[in-house]
């Protein structure tokens, strides 16, 4: 007798595709886990589609139409468990950087007939719209903790996905700190971990793909960057990058904003 | 049902994709009357977002239009910047950035040849059905696809929106120990590059060939990547500073990409096809004869046989990946400083998907005053309704799902990237 495997269903919104990707990616485990886990729906990799209820729905991209705020209810009501993945999912990712501006504008930089788009004058996490059950950072999330997210959903257990800093990691990892090292200035003591700390062992500083870790002081680590030579604006645009709208970034980045 | 002289074939939300596009085509009297591939992606607005940003940040922004293909727009936007002063990168941060970029050709070519578009041809809904009764040959393709993979996490530090690429260079160079082990995987990978030529070229293809304009890079020693004008198979070609008075874009009611025909109103095809048509006598030896093992003549006008060119192009990416890390000493430097001033820069680089353009102005404090890009979909696009119109019309004695199914299959040869075009796609075949 075989049991009757879980549904697995895979949404897209406003993003590059690259966390969906990460789903492909897992060539080791991307034949395994299908033995698990139906694929009841997910476009990018199989025309097949299951009408719902779905067990684990993962859901992509952020929400910036009008159509795609009504779309994303649907999906939660499908749902048994929803799980968002990436920065646009969880904060609004890159394309929230209209919220700092005005849309109308940025349409008619980009589109001769402004008229032809429909578009929302934000972009917005889904946790804005619907309950979420959990949320996987990162600018693309990182296969390792999705692995563990999914088998946290399928073995009932916590996913093992921590809120400290990403300074936490290079220490694990035995990375001389480029800050204090070097005076490359790093996002790092305010980014959540999950990369694996990965600019810094490449010499460079963290930009803050993962969002804010759960405690930060962003006020104390803007005073070190000017002491490094960075201005008021360079700063705004330091916080202003993947995760702009989550709150810890967002209140950052408008404090300088003030002040230029 | 199949000999309604009115219907639409309609496919509202078209899967093996990158991103959210559709298509409809609608038949009156037994004529195609009217086909149009939508892209309803919502738009992300890089464009202007980029104004106000510093010089050195396009690569890491511009990277997140597309998660298959970052590293095309981190090289696209480099060039774009080091053209503004300009300041040239070359020796072994050019042959370096050139290896990352093998890594993205391997990563994404095959993520279509094997994922996307091999299902097509074997009548599956996707890969992993497929793999029931072919798991060798997709575990082939996953193999073949995390060397690529393997490629971008060394060099890069990861395969979506790598971390480690800058403006004039890289952060850090590898070592060549650190290659070395590269070297290993990619001999294997080889042979399932070449195995997969071969397994592409038996496959079925439709009797359909179109008289193509082929535009890409063009450059007389080597198969380009990040080298060369554009050329154009007139035997024409032109700078890559001169791509806006030679390419225009035009908006269209049912979609969120913008359109790009040559200034005199031709379409055009971009990607592997053109590619192979202007540059195909530079491939490598082993990729060169098994195009020609594979039955290719030295251009190829069959769309469906796409899949057969990209492969041949992963064989050579991987062949030439293994050259790159043979001759490979680590440089002094891993980039090259480049200052800020006022100017304007261009870049175009091939994308896997075809030619991808951007041009940066910026102040004389490096701040970005305006942004153009230009990928490779939004250039496809109008070919890619013509190759339905021309297509569908001789087969509309098909029942409606075998008609879809196979207009699918004729967008899918483009291997479009919708999230990449929108700053992209919806298929419905409409029989009225």
């Amino acid at each position: 007798m075989t049991a009757i495997k879980p549904t697995l269903a895979v949404w897209k919104f406003a993003s590059c595709d690259g966390c969906q990707l990460t789903v492909l990616n897992l060539e080791d485990e991307l034949l395994p886990l299908a033995g698990e886990i139906d694929i009841a729906h997910f476009l990018e990799a199989t025309r097949a589609t299951v009408s719902g209820p779905y067990d684990l729905s993962l859901v992509e991209g952020s929400i910036t139409t009008p159509g795609d705020a009504e779309r994303i209810r649907e999906v939660r009501a499908a749902s048994k468990t929803l799980i968002t993945i990436g920065a646009c999912a969880t904060s609004g990712g890159i394309q929230a950087l209209r919220n700092f501006a005005d849309v109308q504008e940025f349409l008619q930089i980009v589109y001769a007939r402004p008229e032809y788009i429909s578009t929302l004058a934000s972009s917005t996490a889904i946790a804005d719209h619907v309950p979420v059950d959990f949320e996987l950072r990162g600018c693309p999330i990182d296969s390792s903790q999705l692995v563990d997210v999914v088998t946290a959903f399928l073995t009932h257990r916590r996913p093992n996905v921590r809120g400290h800093s990403v300074c936490v990691e290079c220490k694990r990892r035995g990375t001389v700190c480029v800050m204090v090292a070097h005076g490359t200035p790093c996002l790092g003591p305010v980014t959540q971990a999950g990369c694996g700390a990965l600019c810094p062992s490449y010499s460079r500083g963290c930009y803050g793909c993962f969002g804010p870790a759960e405690t930060v002081n962003s006020p104390s680590l803007s005073s070190r960057f000017k002491e490094l030579g960075l201005r008021e604006r360079d700063l705004v645009r330091s916080f202003r990058t993947f995760n702009a709208n989550s709150p810890e970034f967002r209140e950052a980045s408008e404090a300088h904003e003030s002040r230029t | 049902m199949s000999h309604e002289r009115d219907r639409t074939l309609m496919v509202k939300a078209l899967a093996r994709v990158e991103g959210e596009g559709g298509m409809v085509v609608r038949v009156r009297d037994g004529a195609v009357q009217d086909v149009e591939l939508s892209i309803y992606e919502p738009p992300r607005f890089f464009e202007a977002f980029l104004r106000g940003r510093r010089f050195t940040e396009p690569p890491d922004i511009t990277a997140r239009i597309c998660g298959i293909c970052p590293v095309a727009y981190q090289m696209s936007s480099c060039l774009a910047i080091e053209g503004i002063r300009p300041v040239t990168v070359d020796g072994t941060i050019a042959d370096l950035r050139r290896l990352l970029y093998c890594g993205e050709w391997i990563e994404s070519h095959t993520l279509h040849i094997y994922l996307l578009h091999a299902p097509d041809f074997l009548g599956y809904a996707g890969a992993v059905e497929m793999a029931k009764d072919h798991r060798e040959l997709v575990e082939q393709g996953l193999r073949l696809k995390k060397a690529g993979n393997d490629i971008l996490a060394l060099l890069g530090g990861r395969s979506v929106h790598p971390i480690n690429v800058r403006v004039g260079g890289f952060y850090s160079a590898p070592t060549r120990q650190d290659l070395g082990k590269l070297r290993e995987t990619l001999l294997r990978a080889r042979d399932d590059a070449l195995m997969t030529v071969k397994w592409c070229a038996q496959l079925e293809f439709p009797d359909f060939s179109q008289d193509y304009t082929f535009v890409a890079l063009q450059h007389p020693d080597i198969y380009p990547i990040m080298e060369g004008r554009i050329g154009v198979n007139d035997g024409s070609s032109f700078d890559v500073q001169s791509f806006d008075d030679h390419v225009v874009e035009e908006h269209v009611a049912h979609s969120n990409a913008l359109h790009a025909r040559l200034a005199d109103g031709r379409s055009y095809m971009a990607g592997p096809l053109a590619r192979y048509a202007l540059n195909g006598l530079r491939l490598s030896e082993i990729a060169r004869d098994a195009a020609s093992e594979a039955g290719l003549g030295e251009v190829c006008n069959n769309p469906f046989q796409s899949i057969v060119v990209r492969a041949v192009e992963t064989l050579y990416a991987v062949d030439e990946s293994i050259r790159i890390i043979d001759h490979y000493e680590i440089p002094e430097v891993s980039f090259v400083e480049v200052e800020p001033c006022a100017g304007v820069g261009f870049g175009a680089t091939e994308a896997p998907r075809g030619l991808l353009y951007h041009r940066y102005q910026t102040d004389v404090e490096g701040i970005i005053e305006d942004a153009r890009i230009v990928p490779p979909t939004s250039q496809n696009q109008v070919r890619i309704e013509e190759d339905l119109r021309s297509f569908v019309e001789p087969r509309l004695d098909l029942p409606n799902d075998e008609l879809t199914w196979l207009c699918e299959q004729a967008i899918r040869n483009y291997d479009p990237c919708i999230s990449c075009a929108t700053h992209f796609l919806e298929l419905s075949v409409v029989r009225e």
